[in-house]
């Protein structure tokens, strides 16, 4: 098995199979399931919904149980910096790069503080 | 350039293949706004960390060409790192995508023109499907003809596509290698970039609701049921954030 873990060619195969075909069935499968659904249907309130609460899930995921440098900073310093960017995007009437400036301000200024 | 541009000026009608082209160039011309050069931003973190764990250039282009989904090549950098099995590498990775289905199934709505849009036409351009272009296409496509949807899509899905792999190689060739405080901060960019644009993409009250509810429950599912918790965050958060919004703007009718 050694032997193939090492080959030159077993790092594209993972992509291959772990990675394209992984990731881009999952669109494939959308797009046949999506069939004859309709923009203003119920059924598509429903879906977007559950797509939208998945992607949430997935937010919370990265921030409160992140891998990497990002695990090294402490959580509630991950958590004051995400409240600052809400707070910091509401002050500036909804603006995107009001939000993502002051989160990231907190957090790369306080984690330079601390260490 | 000139001649099919006039003709949407002056509101005549384009030749189909006019009008394609035409949307396409406006989809191309729409890449350059801010959620790109977030993006680019988020795949230097990502460079940086494939660097890391020893990755080549190639394979950090192929599984960004490839994937086209941050999240699912960061899991599969993780597994490839640590030695990981093809099936189980496969497993995690499929897991991190399923988002990608009920993303799709959303999308496909919005960019389809009843009877004229080919199914080949979708499966390609469901490629670009992922949380920049998909927030994107839901914030600005309602409003467009739709005959402009599907060409709008494909040209903004695919200049995006082009200048973060572009983006990403000279990160990886010439950035020295990212660290402490600024590269905490490079990872931070995806989940905040996410959170409120998935907010400023919120149609109803009851997208908002699946929005706060995701935040809320993730954390729980992932605490009780790891593994599963995302699927489980997305079905239980968004039908009830969808029931609370049907009974709350249709009371009068139920």
């Amino acid at each position: 098995m050694s032997e193939v873990y090492g080959s030159w060619w077993w790092p594209y195969v993972m992509i291959l199979v772990a990675g394209f075909l992984a990731t881009e069935c999952w669109r494939w499968i959308g797009v046949f399931a999506s069939g004859k659904l309709r923009e203003d249907s119920l059924l598509f309130a429903w879906v977007r919904a559950v797509a939208t609460a998945l992607i949430a899930g997935i937010i919370a995921r990265l921030v409160l149980f992140p891998e990497g440098v990002l695990g090294d900073v402490p959580v509630w310093l991950r958590l004051a910096a995400v409240a600052s960017g809400v707070v910091g995007y509401k002050l500036l009437n909804d603006r995107l790069m009001a939000g993502i400036i002051s989160a990231e301000f907190v957090l790369i200024g306080g984690w330079a503080f601390l260490i | 350039m000139t001649s099919s541009d006039m003709d949407i000026d002056e509101g005549e009608d384009p030749s189909e293949f006019e009008g394609g082209a035409y949307w396409f160039r406006q989809g191309a011309k729409g890449a350059f706004c801010l959620p790109t050069l977030i993006l680019m931003m988020a795949f230097v973190g990502f460079t940086s960390l494939a660097r890391e764990v020893g990755l080549t250039l190639t394979e950090v282009l192929l599984m960004s060409l490839f994937m086209w989904a941050l999240p699912s090549i960061v899991v599969l950098t993780g597994a490839m790192s640590a030695g990981a099995g093809l099936i189980s590498a496969a497993i995690a990775v499929a897991l991190s995508a399923v988002r990608l289905m009920p993303m799709t199934v959303a999308l496909m709505p919005v960019l389809r023109d009843g009877k004229r849009t080919k199914t080949w036409h979708m499966l390609i351009v469901s490629h670009f499907v992922a949380v920049t272009a998909w927030v994107f296409a839901m914030r600005n496509l309602p409003s467009m003809p739709r005959a402009a949807r599907l060409p709008f899509f494909a040209g903004f899905g695919s200049t995006v596509h082009f200048v973060v792999l572009c983006s990403t190689a000279l990160s990886y060739m010439m950035l020295p290698a990212v660290e402490g405080p600024i590269a905490a901060g490079l990872v931070l960019l995806t989940p905040i970039y996410f959170m409120f644009s998935m907010y400023q993409a919120s149609r109803t009250s009851g997208d908002k609701a699946a929005l706060i509810l995701g935040l809320i429950l993730g954390p729980v599912f992932y605490h009780f049921f790891p593994g599963a918790d995302l699927l489980l965050t997305g079905f239980v958060g968004g039908t009830v954030a969808f029931v609370g919004w049907l009974f709350a703007t249709r009371r009068a009718e139920l």
